[in-house]
């Protein structure tokens, strides 16, 4: 396979190359204390059925009031997505059974959603971007959750997130790739917790996925979808996708057709399979709620929002790379998070960035990663990482020092530099010292000196055992200096 | 009837308040009457010792000199009205025993001040009906009857529990809802006067719904003065209820006794139907008479959508009904026939939940919004909407304060008389209210006379937008012309 171009995104089958096109329905749960049309909380891991109002609980004679909260936080998820916003929108009912549906319809936004068309721009691991367009974003009702295992014949009802907000986020069938989607998905996610519109928590379901993939030959138009429903994982979305994709490829090429049809992805066993088949195909009689007053607001409340968004992922980004200066890897690497993304800054604040992408990148993320702690959990806080850069950059510790300091913060923490000092951890910049150390080796070995004299590269000898015998403490330029001085180099 | 339950509205109010009678006294004495009067069947729920407790609780207040508005009236309430610890059930099966934990905001209103709960009475199933024949707890029996006749008549519908209660001196006012006629007929066809205000004046939190953009509120009385005291405390804003305006409610009683003097009444000429009976025609005339004699100016205006105002409310009514009763699924509370799994359960526990007119329309609501229907009923229908909305809108522009026109096609119908074999024949009698509810306007039925067979028949007045006050003004004018009606004891 070649190295770059669309070609890589290509399958290869039996009868030739296919390309797989993917868009992708996201949920996102809205940041927010109550939910969409009542007062109750949105919690997480409460005692079943203890965050219900009368409303979520479909009591006669409730009525929904829409929770300007998550219409904010709609409002501010389009404007990151630099998308259409609709002054306008209007609610609509969703009408099917289900015992997790208390009112036997859910409340949705179908023909006039509050945001309109709109783009994400995904960065490759490869290098370069593509723009991923928004058709849509939606509030709608979450429905509670049903428990079919916990008595014999019967089946549990927790209402805890019945009502709960969510924004649907629709994407156009711009995508190429399980790459491309796992990319615009956690690029989406960036960006939706940048916002602080969604905490973007997989496990517990704050953002799932249904992912629409078919597959064509190149230029052909559009093959039949299949519906991969509630995928919650950004690995499972990647699997899902080249799993459904050559499924796809193989019925085609033994000459069958694609149904349309909504599958379930299995992690277990890698796969995609129907979702139990319906009696009949669904019609949810959408209608216009008529318990809900159209959503209006307008363009100033808009732009008052606009001008109070946060710095978002991609223009952190530029400022990375064209500010400070550095790569593009590392910036992407660093503005993927926002809180990461923000602790760098905390250390690179007056410093060397560079060094400061370093140590945040290598030493600490790595850290992080080994013991599978959050960067807000980091024992190491930013204040003591800068504490320690200013060590190095002043001379006091060298970078092999730094490195027994960072693990002394990070398992005892303390001042950097008290530590350094109360435990003589200082480099020796006393020439005086190190050239009497040179100087005891030098005639403690005359071999070597002599070798030295011939091949330039044996100093690296000497270096190693002044280092050795100052406990490594030993300014490593003055070593170099003072050995070639004395050894007539 | 004793002395204490033929009083008004008003004269009880004052006669609590100069202490001539304790809300105790009042109350016992509706309490009496209610337990006479069980052969009408208005009440599905009397609530003896509640009333007693709130009676005295009233009491209490007066004594202190901290009386409400309605301190100490004993009121009954429509069984749609979600009444906390009192049983609401819509007179639906499928709401058995169904207790709430809360009151409806208007209910919540009227005891804040100072009301007194008596029961909860009859309607038909889910408010669905016009002669209150598919209500669960069996159809109400009218006070009034044909002149040298016993056989059974309908109050109306679907709040005929109220309408009967009030007429029978069961209480002194009651609640109910309309949402395309539900309040007018029973009060035409009951001697009384009943207001369905405009759309969003009173809050349907806490009312069973039946049609969203259609079901609003509003009192039965036996004058319009007495309408005017009760709606006031019914209505008013309230943050529940997103549909429910933020507009003060004036102080409507002060509007009762407003002269009517160049007050511009419409007729319109889309009224006059066909095959409708010379009585009716007669008392529109001289409710005609009546205004110009006070001093309005009679103008004959035109409503031409008027004749799809019926086969449209009963695809919008239909269709949010459909929406509207899905909750009720046998999963959280009321009723529920088990079955080998969900789907079984949901099909037995609605079934036999719902009584027949409700699952029709339950079932014509489900075909309307249905895919490949839609666009042809649920949206030619609202589009008809906004010509109806329209066709008042330009009416009132002219300058028009309010339309005068019949408020049913004929008098109250024997019971098992109608609809029978033809549901539509039910149906027509909406023919004269549901434009007002499609408009979302306020409309009156005061009562206006007897006809040959002694009953009673109403007139209905419609008003602009949130302009009550105008109706009570202009009702009041046919109500001191026309006199009170009521039914002579039989039960």
């Amino acid at each position: 396979m070649n190295a770059k171009g669309p070609s890589d995104k290509l399958i290869r089958g039996a009868t030739g190359d296919w390309e797989v096109v993917i868009g992708m329905e996201v949920h996102a749960q809205v940041a927010s204390n109550a939910k969409l049309f009542s007062g109750a909380s949105t919690a997480f891991g409460a005692a079943p059925n203890s965050h219900v109002s009368l409303v979520d609980a479909a009591m006669p004679g409730m009525l929904p009031v829409i929770n300007e909260e998550c219409v904010r936080q709609a409002i501010r998820t389009g404007l990151g997505l630099k998308a259409q916003i609709n002054l306008r929108s209007v609610f609509d009912r969703k009408n099917y059974f289900y015992p997790d549906l208390p009112q036997g319809y859910q409340i949705s936004q179908y023909k006039a959603p509050v945001v309109g068309e709109g783009e994400v721009v995904v960065d490759l691991d490869g290098g370069g971007s593509v723009t991923i367009g928004i058709e849509r974003l939606h509030l709608e009702q979450d429905a509670g959750k049903s428990l079919h295992d916990r008595h014999p014949t019967m089946s549990y009802v927790d209402l805890n997130r019945s009502g709960v907000a969510l924004m649907e986020i629709v994407s156009k069938p711009d995508l190429r790739s399980a790459e491309e989607a796992k990319a615009f998905i956690t690029k989406l996610r960036s960006i939706l917790r940048y916002l602080g519109t969604c905490d973007g928590d997989m496990e517990k379901g704050s953002l799932r996925a249904d992912v629409n993939v078919s597959v064509r030959k190149p230029g052909d138009p559009l093959g039949t979808r299949c519906e991969i429903k509630n995928v919650n994982s950004i690995r499972f979305i990647g699997a899902a996708i080249d799993y459904e994709a050559r499924r796809q490829i193989e019925i085609i090429e033994e000459g069958g057709v694609i149904e349309q049809e909504t599958r379930l992805f299995d992690p277990g066993r890698g796969e995609t399979r129907p979702m139990r088949t319906k009696e009949e195909a669904h019609d949810y009689r959408y209608f216009p709620d008529p318990d809900l007053l159209p959503l209006e607001f307008d363009q100033a409340y808009v732009d008052a929002l606009a001008a109070h968004l946060p710095e978002l992922p991609h223009a952190r980004k530029a400022r990375f790379v064209g500010g400070f200066g550095l790569s593009a890897y590392d910036a992407g690497v660093l503005v993927a998070e926002r809180e990461t993304a923000d602790y760098f800054e905390a250390v690179a604040k007056g410093r060397d960035a560079k060094a400061a992408a370093n140590w945040v990148i290598n030493e600490l993320f790595g850290r992080l990663n080994k013991e599978g702690k959050d960067i807000k959990a980091s024992p190491v806080t930013a204040g003591q990482l800068g504490g320690m850069l200013d060590l190095i950059a002043d001379g006091t510790i060298s970078g092999k020092i730094a490195k027994d300091l960072f693990e002394i913060l990070w398992t005892e923490g303390g001042d950097p530099r008290a530590i350094v000092s109360t435990r003589g951890m200082a480099q020796v910049t006393d020439l005086g010292a190190i050239e009497k150390l040179v100087d005891d080796i030098a005639a403690q070995n005359p071999d070597k000196v002599a070798q030295a004299k011939t091949n330039p590269k044996a100093i690296g000898w000497f270096v190693g055992q002044i280092m050795k015998s100052s406990g490594g403490k030993a300014s490593p330029q003055a070593v170099n200096d003072i050995l070639k001085r004395k050894l007539g180099l | 009837m004793s002395e204490l339950t033929s009083l008004t509205l008003a004269a009880a109010r004052d006669g609590l308040r100069s202490k001539e009678f304790s809300a105790v006294e009042l109350a016992d004495a509706h309490l009496l009457a209610m337990e006479k009067a069980r052969a009408l069947n208005a009440y599905v729920l009397e609530t003896p010792e509640r009333a007693l407790a709130m009676a005295k609780a009233a009491d209490a207040r007066i004594a202190l000199g901290k009386a409400g508005p309605l301190e100490g009236i004993p009121l009954a309430v429509k069984d749609l009205f979600c009444t906390e610890a009192v049983r609401t059930t819509a007179c639906s099966h499928i709401l058995d025993n169904f207790v709430p934990t809360y009151d409806s905001t208007v209910t919540a209103q009227l005891w804040r001040d100072g009301a007194v709960l008596l029961g909860k009475t009859n309607n038909d199933e889910f408010a669905m009906g016009s002669s209150n024949e598919t209500s669960y707890f069996g159809p109400v029996t009218s006070p009034w009857r044909r002149k040298g006749s016993n056989t059974r008549l309908t109050p109306g519908g679907s709040s005929g529990g109220s309408a009967a209660a009030v007429a029978a001196h069961l209480c002194l006012g009651a609640t109910g809802t309309d949402t395309g006629g539900s309040i007018r007929q029973p009060a035409a066809f009951t001697g009384t006067v009943g207001i369905k205000p405009t759309y969003g004046r009173v809050s349907r939190w806490g009312i069973v719904a039946f049609a969203s953009s259609l079901d609003q509120a509003g009192p039965f009385t036996r004058t319009v003065r007495d309408a005017a005291i009760l709606l006031r405390s019914m209505a008013g804003p309230d943050d529940k209820d997103t549909t429910c305006a933020d507009v003060p409610v004036p102080d409507y009683e002060a509007a009762v006794g407003r002269s009517v003097k160049g007050l511009r009444i419409g007729v319109p000429k889309e009224y006059r139907l066909e095959g409708m009976p010379a009585e009716i025609e007669k008392i529109w005339e001289q409710g005609r008479a009546w205004l110009k004699a006070a001093g309005a100016e009679l103008v004959e205006v035109s409503l031409p959508h008027t004749k799809y105002a019926l086969p449209a409310y009963y695809i919008v009514a239909p269709a949010e009904a459909s929406s509207n009763l899905a909750r009720y699924d046998g999963v959280r509370y009321g009723l529920r026939e088990p079955g080998g799994d969900i789907r079984e359960m949901y099909e037995k526990t609605r079934a036999a939940g719902f009584g027949a007119e409700v699952r029709r329309r339950i079932m014509i609501g489900t075909y309307v919004l249905s895919a490949g229907y839609y666009d042809a009923y649920y949206l030619r229908a609202q589009k008809v909407r906004t010509l109806i909305k329209r066709d008042f809108e330009q009416v009132f522009d002219a300058g028009v304060h309010a339309i005068l026109t019949p408020a049913t096609p004929s008098a109250a119908f024997g019971l098992g008389e109608k609809g029978g074999a033809d549901p539509v024949e039910m149906y027509l009698n909406d023919i004269f209210t549901v434009t007002v509810n499609m408009a979302g306007l306020p409309g009156i039925a005061v009562p206006a006379g007897l006809d040959g067979q002694g009953l009673p028949l109403g007139l209905q007045l419609i008003g602009r937008p949130f302009d009550e006050e105008t109706l009570f003004a202009t009702a009041e004018v046919i109500e001191q012309a026309a006199g009170r009606f009521t039914p002579k004891p039989w039960w």
